[in-house]
């Protein structure tokens, strides 16, 4: 236990927290670079996810690749990738897109599809575009499904973020690496004990967020229908 | 090549290691996850509170978990116990919700025939519920083995041997083959692993290829997709 204080007495030294190198600067840089490789996946993987949920084409191969993707080691793509293109920012930024892409394009086409083909029909019926009908009928009600997907990238990236210190990606990682060379365990803890608390509450708004975006119309639906209809679990905080 | 030859012997003792790793906790987890999500499914008050304690359980990021660990049970920072025990919450993280499900899924008209041609709760679990709840089972425990095989290589970073030690070394030596090595080698054991569990399913579960071709395919898709 007496390890577990130490770790909080290092957290809440507010030396540690100022500077350019400081735990404050390291959490913004943290939060923003794993919001920008969310964005970037998302521009992606979203327009992909609704044209496979949407016509239902290439379903099978989406299945595939997003469940072929998470096999990957994320410490193996990151380490090779940093290789390929050297120390900094850019090599982990595209290792952890890649990693990001399938939760996003699995809640994408896995929410997309799951709305009722009678709704699609009707929207068609009353001289909706295909496109309106992705944009106006189909995404609203896939949103939660969406959100989750995208909670399950966040969740993702900001874990996976800490390994891309390891090559040289800044960020809560590089304090995290610094410590463990140096052996100073209640830095280690302390950073380790500040990423889980930063996973968890971003894991806690997205919840939320997941909530909120339930159109009032399913919401009125659901308690009298399907029950068991849930969000997409989030998925995957790894590396 | 020439890196691959030499080092062959290398990489099936590291496979066996990373194996040493992964398979017990992917047992653990598996028989762990059982009676967690059979109490999900039967005490409904206690199914939101046990799916919320495995999402927040499995949006702990692994790295510091692994740092975290050590200075809760106990055990030293390089430790291959902290990567099992790891791999287990993480592992019951992701499969409770799949045997809850499988559970909730299992028909209660059979439950009240079970019952009614005089199996005990206890009989009726063993010879009726866990086997239908069999294929949810199955597909939540695919998921475990893919993600614990590849999670496992993280532990290289704090020099726990797996074959994520051919990530760090590659790195520091600066050889892209042995990186690319340790990458299929671990697909590949996932792979492997799967198809056991795959194998075992159809063999203990011999019905469920009829069941394919019949009724609702797509839940079970779904939870494969989405998990």
């Amino acid at each position: 236990m007496n390890l577990i204080l130490d770790a909080f007495a290092w957290l809440f030294e507010p030396d540690n927290w100022v500077g350019p190198s400081g735990l404050g600067a390291q959490l913004g840089y943290h939060v923003v670079f794993s919001l920008a490789v969310v964005v970037a996946a998302c521009v992606i993987a979203l327009p992909i996810g609704a044209l496979v949920g949407h016509t239902g084409r290439g379903r099978e191969v989406a299945v595939l690749t997003s469940g072929g993707l998470r096999a990957l080691p994320t410490l193996g793509l990151l380490t090779l990738i940093g290789l390929a293109i050297g120390i900094g920012p850019v090599a982990p930024f595209i290792a952890l897109v890649v990693l990001a892409l399938p939760s996003v394009l699995a809640g994408a086409y896995a929410g997309i599809g799951a709305v009722d083909r009678r709704t699609v029909d009707a929207a068609r019926a009353v001289g909706m575009t295909e496109p309106q009908i992705v944009l106006r009928v189909e995404s609203p009600l896939a949103l939660p499904t969406i959100i989750g997907g995208v909670r399950a990238a966040v969740l993702q990236v900001i874990a996976t973020a800490t390994l891309a210190a390891y090559v040289g990606g800044g960020g809560l990682g590089s304090t995290l690496f610094v410590a463990l060379k140096t052996r100073d365990y209640p830095a280690m803890l302390g950073v380790s004990i500040l990423i889980i608390a930063l996973a968890l509450v971003l894991d806690g708004v997205f919840a939320i967020v997941q909530r909120l975006v339930v159109p009032e119309g399913v919401r009125v639906g659901r308690t009298t229908t399907n029950l068991r209809a849930r969000p997409a679990r989030a998925r995957a905080a790894m590396g | 090549m020439t890196w691959l030859w030499s080092n062959l012997d290398r990489v099936g003792e590291l496979a066996l290691v990373h194996l040493g790793l992964s398979v017990p906790a992917i047992i653990l987890s598996f028989v762990l996850s059982i009676p967690i999500g059979w109490v999900a499914w039967r005490f409904r008050w206690s199914r939101a509170v046990l799916l919320s304690v495995c999402g927040i359980l499995y949006a702990i990021p692994s790295l510091p978990l692994f740092i975290a660990l050590p200075a809760l049970i106990g055990t030293q920072l390089r430790s291959p116990v902290n990567v099992v025990v790891a791999m287990t919450l993480y592992g019951v993280a992701l499969m409770v919700r799949s045997a809850a499900d499988g559970f909730a899924d299992v028909d209660r008209d059979i439950r009240m025939s079970a019952t009614a041609v005089g199996y005990s709760s206890f009989g009726r679990f063993f010879a009726v519920e866990l086997p239908l709840a069999g294929p949810a089972l199955l597909a939540g425990l695919r998921v475990v083995i893919v993600s614990t095989v590849s999670l496992v290589t993280v532990s290289a970073v704090l020099g726990i041997p797996s074959l994520g030690s051919l990530f760090t070394d590659g790195f520091q030596r600066n050889i892209p083959l042995e990186i690319t090595t340790g990458i299929v080698a671990t697909v590949a054991l996932a792979f492997v692993l799967d198809l056991v569990a795959v194998v075992a399913g159809r063999l203990l579960m011999p019905w469920t290829k009829l069941e394919r071709r019949g009724r609702r395919p797509s839940r079970l898709a779904n939870v494969e997709a989405i998990a």
